[in-house]
């Protein structure tokens, strides 16, 4: 990072994300965000034909108050719809129906950590909205086309205090916010699909500056956490070197433009927002009872944060593979299983419960379990563009593997390719191991009896390496593994070779 | 007494445009409904709740249950103008 | 078909259906040709629906002849005010916003009538957007009194009254927002109802006021009324504003007996400057009741004259906003002469909206901005309460409340505007009630001469009587009208025409 010079950054955040419901926010058509044909999940509800009321989304409302919950925030006892007046081609009533000034939520905060420590990033509200369609602007054409598929989405709107300080902060908190509400299970929130948006106000204080600087420049239009950062970045530094000649920068919205990796002037507000809010009187208050926000509360699943403690304390994770293995929940979810999985096979055989920290032996394993997870799974789930939950492995059959790994029935070459196996046609790693021939033989027996024939076979090597010739030891082993279709065990081979050749 | 730089920058924000002559009368009929109503400032309102519903109702809500009224044709053939399944607008800028 | 079939009042007419005395067929096919002779005259109708009547009747016909039960409205025929969304059918709000526009969905209660076989006659015309009591905001004309066509039939539900009273449809279905079913049945003497708030469904109706739009009916009698009220009452998964309330069988529980009766007679609703035949008219209406044994209660209501102006402000902000959607994108008029998108939207809307709707849409544009809304809207929603309150108290201690539904009797066209009474008294008989969303009819209670002299009888124009009842105390209204009728003919008369 850049030295500012005494110039300190002021960074606030508005985070949308499209919540996981079935319908929209105030009618029941359908919410089907890969729809391509423009048009289609339309209804009078959502065109905003006269005479059209809305209704809320229960669901949209749990989802909201559930990601209120796991943002700390208050959960006031009532709530209200508000409607927000301005005119654009994809608002189809002239007004937004939005929340005001009785949010779902107010005042919580994502905790994140920034140089090893932990940061509180604290947010004002959360309210909940419905979104607008899209237009499209043909290039060079005096036209605008607008689809309505999408209005009328229920939407989460979360706004951070101008807290953040650095466009690393920024991430950190967006991926951390992310995480929550994916767990939550209230969206996808991916921001190239749009389902999660998000647009920094960036402002920078002057050396010894108190309180907020006099502007401040929102940026649109960004879909990656990466331009979020060089968004950040370009503003703070374009500032800054306007501060620096004794200007003040413009009060502007700006678009991010990856091609020209700048931030670009939308428009500059000339005609000043005025919203003209008042209560929805189609739609009659919500009343959060203290037994609803209990029920939701328990109904919370353990998110990101604590995972992250239970990971390191139990499991004994390193912080990389942790923060691989939250960054994808559904892969989480399945890792978990898997440890499951490989408990009850060590608590079994022990004949003991496994509580708290796990011992050295399964640390072993589950660590193993990750790497699999992260690496050989990952690549293979990401290669087909499917799911932990979607893929011919059962969890079952993973820990099957693991176990066999560990107990030196296959090695980890001959592991890889029955992974593969699994993940193409599916089926259990034991039988496919013994389909393919790929069983470890260690029986000393066997591999006695071989070693036996490789002897008699080849008594010049055998003389060879009596002289002392090492490299004919190899040669030997070779040989053996040959006559055993490469199934012995490496180190059980090794062993009695030397022995039979002391 | 709103000027008429007034009138006109509520006729924008409201989207009609006005003429001259329009934008003093309705300026006028603004003021008068604003003299009108002045008197409601002089009343105790004090601990009074407002009142955005009469019905009293809480917590009215639908099950997420997707259903589509396939009216998309009846719909789109109210526009004025409709071009590959998309309303056309003037450009957006 | 015998003439006199059409003088008939709905449960009459249910029977002769029912016993094949008439059919629906032959029935609309009588109001259609009533229509059609006199609507050139009345202005009634924005759009007459002949074909889809008949084919309506047709269907009817065939149900009724078959076996199962026929519906209390099966084959009978109604109009609608132009406010009510016709599946393919114009829809104009009596705006040229919507000169073109064709529904393309039902309203919730089109779709209750559709279900028992009623058949839609047309679309009644109205004060455009329903923004009027004369009926003379109509972007297609107004609507001439069936009983002197010189007059006004009030409005904004204009066509309805109209219609019903000229006898060219049995029943009409009618919106309130502040008076716009009780003021015109009161000036063309047919018997309307002014729901509860809730008790209907506004799913389907433009909306005008959110916040106090009542959807309702105007008929001959309160009996009809109180059988329409049965149909088209209820909770409504499309309006989360309606509510759970049963809907009672009205109709079956109306009683004559009024004994014991609380009356209130506001004394606030019968102000200087009304005619005074008409104050006359009602209060020989409460002596008639007072007669059979109700008891009369004088009732001070001192907040009632906050009405209007809370409704001032109310009412323009939640135009301004149910009115922003007409921008020529979607549906509607559309300017020729856009330069560019802001100029689409400032022309469209130019253009499309009445002088009234531009009106109220700065007002309300004006008072919930920026700096003002605290001022303004805040106020008045706190004053809201204060009337709320008010009719709570009072209903503790009276049934019903009874007071005139008009100041006035119709006046002549283009005299509303001239005459500054008849908006600010009009509104105080009316609007609290709106703002408190209660019940409430009007039924007529005599013949008063209008201030000018000059009617087409000696007996003058006809006077309303309006019984305003507890929130969800429908009963109760349809009741003291239904007593009130049983002792008095004044709704049996009919225009001349
Ligand atoms: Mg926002
Ligand atoms: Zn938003």
């Amino acid at each position: 990072m850049k030295d500012l010079k005494g110039y300190k950054p002021v960074i606030g955040m508005e985070i949308h994300v499209q919540l996981a419901t079935k319908s929209k926010m105030f009618g029941p058509a359908p919410m089907n965000p890969d729809e391509k044909d423009p048009n289609v999940n339309i209804d009078e509800i959502v065109t905003g034909e006269p005479g059209t009321l809305p209704v809320i989304n229960k669901e949209a409302v749990r989802l909201g108050v559930m990601v209120g919950l796991a943002l700390h925030g208050r959960i006031d006892e009532y709530s209200k719809f508000d409607r927000k007046h301005y005119f654009y081609p994809d608002l189809p009533k002239g007004y937004q129906i939005s929340q005001y000034d009785e949010p779902i939520m107010q005042e919580g905060y994502v905790e994140i950590i920034l140089n090893g420590e932990v940061k509180k990033v604290l947010l004002q509200r959360a309210h909940l909205e419905e979104d607008a369609g899209k237009n499209i602007h043909p290039e060079g054409l005096d036209y605008s086309l607008v689809n309505y598929n999408r209005a009328g989405a229920p939407l989460l709107e979360m706004v951070t205090h101008p807290v953040i300080e650095s466009a690393e902060e920024a991430r950190l908190f967006l991926q951390e916010l992310q995480n929550i509400v994916r767990y939550v299970g209230a969206s996808s929130a991916d921001m190239e699909k749009g389902s999660m948006r998000c647009e920094p106000s960036i402002s920078v204080r002057k050396p010894g500056q108190e309180g907020l600087p006099p502007y401040k420049v929102e940026v649109k239009n960004i879909n990656s956490f990466k331009f979020v950062e060089q968004a950040i970045n370009y503003e703070i530094e374009r500032q800054i070197g306007i501060l620096e000649e004794g200007g003040t920068p413009k009060q502007v919205t700006m678009g991010w433009n990856e091609k020209l990796n700048q931030t670009v002037e939308q428009r500059s507000k000339e005609e000043a927002n005025d919203y003209r809010y008042f209560p929805e009187p189609d739609l009659p208050i919500l009343h959060f009872t203290p037994e609803y926000l209990d029920d939701l509360r328990q109904r919370l699943p353990e998110l990101p944060a604590a995972k992250r403690v239970r990971f390191k304390q139990e499991y004994a994770l390193g912080d990389a593979d942790i923060e691989n293995l939250i960054a994808w929940k559904d892969l989480n979810y399945y890792f978990e299983d898997v440890v499951s999985e490989l408990k009850a096979w060590i608590e079994a055989d022990s004949g003991q419960k496994i509580e708290g920290a796990v011992d050295e032996s399964t640390a072993k394993l589950i660590k193993q379990a990750a790497n699999w997870c992260l690496q050989d799974f990952s690549a293979l789930l990401n290669a087909e563009h499917i799911n932990p939950t979607d893929s011919r492995i059962t969890p079952e059959n993973f820990a099957e593997m693991i176990k066999l790994i560990d107990q030196g029935q296959i090695s980890s070459s001959a592991a890889k390719q029955v992974f593969k196996i699994m993940f193409e046609k599916g089926g259990e790693p034991k039988s496919i191991v013994q389909d393919l021939g790929l069983v470890q033989v260690s029986d000393e027996g066997a591999i006695t009896a071989a070693i036996d024939k490789v002897i008699t076979a080849n008594e010049k090597a055998v003389t060879d390496y009596k002289a002392g010739q090492e490299k004919s030891f190899g040669f030997l082993v070779g040989m053996v593994m040959k006559e055993m279709k490469g199934q012995g065990n490496p180190q059980v081979v090794n062993e009695l070779l030397r022995k039979k050749l002391a | 007494m709103l000027t008429p730089e007034e009138v006109k920058k509520i006729a924008v924000l409201a989207r009609i445009e006005l003429s001259d002559a329009e934008i003093a009368k309705y300026g006028k009929d603004l003021d008068a409904v604003l003299d009108y109503v002045a008197e409601l400032q002089q009343v105790n309102t004090d601990g009074l709740e407002i009142v955005s519903q009469v019905t009293g109702l809480e917590n009215v809500m639908r099950l997420d249950a997707p259903e589509l009224n396939e009216i998309q044709q009846e719909i789109m053939a109210n526009a004025p103008a409709i071009k590959d399944g998309y309303y056309k607008v003037k450009a957006i800028l | 078909m015998p003439e006199d079939l059409a003088k008939l009042d709905l449960s009459e007419l249910r029977q002769a259906l029912d016993e094949k005395q008439v059919s629906s067929v032959e029935l609309t096919t009588h109001f259609l040709d009533g229509i059609k002779k006199l609507n050139p005259e009345l202005n009634a109708f924005i759009t007459i629906t002949e074909d889809q009547a008949m084919a309506s009747a047709k269907d009817a016909d065939n149900f009724i002849a078959g076996e199962g039960q026929n519906f209390p409205l099966t084959g009978i025929p109604y109009a609608a005010k132009d406010l009510f969304l016709t599946k393919g059918i114009l829809t104009t709000a009596a705006s040229k916003i919507l000169e073109n526009y064709i529904a393309p969905y039902n309203s919730t209660v089109i779709t209750k009538l559709m279900a028992q076989k009623s058949v839609l006659l047309g679309k009644t015309n109205l004060d455009q957007f329903a923004h009027g009591s004369s009926g003379e905001t109509s972007a297609y004309g107004p609507t001439k009194n069936p009983w002197d066509k010189t007059r006004m039939s009030g409005g904004s539900s204009s066509g309805s009254a109209a219609s019903v009273s000229a006898g060219i449809a049995p029943w009409a279905l009618a919106t309130e927002t502040g008076g716009s079913i009780r003021q015109p049945a009161s000036l063309t003497g047919v018997s309307g109802w002014k729901p509860t708030y809730g008790r209907v469904s506004r799913y389907g109706v433009i909306s005008m006021c959110s916040s106090t739009d009542s959807p309702g009916a105007m008929a001959r009698s309160v009996k009809d009324l109180a059988m329409i009220a049965e149909v088209i009452s209820g909770q409504d998964p499309k309006d989360s504003t309606t509510g759970e309330h049963e809907v009672p069988a009205y109709s079956k529980q109306l009683s004559t007996d009024v004994k014991g009766l609380k009356i209130g007679v506001p004394k606030q609703y019968f102000l200087d400057g009304m005619e005074d035949g008409v104050k006359q008219k009602v209060m020989d209406a409460i002596t008639e009741l007072e007669k059979q044994g109700a008891q009369l209660f004088s009732v001070d209501m001192p907040n009632t004259k906050y009405g209007s102006l809370v409704y001032a402000i109310v009412c323009p902000s939640e135009v301004s906003s149910n009115l922003a959607r007409y921008d020529g994108i979607r549906y509607g008029h559309t300017t020729k002469e856009g330069k560019d998108l802001l100029d689409v939207y400032m022309k469209s809307r130019a253009e499309g909206f009445g002088d009234e709707a531009k009106r109220r849409i700065m007002t309300g544009t004006y008072v919930l901005s920026a700096g003002y809304y605290d001022a303004y809207y805040k106020k008045a929603q706190r004053v809201r309460r204060l009337i709320m309150n008010e009719f709570e108290e009072v209903f503790k201690t009276v049934d019903v409340l009874l007071c005139p539904s008009s100041p006035n009797v119709a006046l002549t066209l283009g005299n509303a505007a001239n005459d500054p009474l008849f908006g600010y008294i009009a509104d105080q008989l009316n609007i609290p009630a709106s703002l408190a969303g209660l019940p409430a009819l009007s039924v007529p209670c005599g013949f008063s001469m209008p201030k000018d002299g000059m009617a087409p009888s000696m007996d003058g124009l006809p006077v309303g009587l309006q019984i305003i009842g507890p929130q969800w105390g429908e009963q109760k209204v349809f009741n003291v009208g239904y007593a009130y009728q049983q002792i008095s003919d004044w709704h049996k008369k009919r225009p001349q025409i």
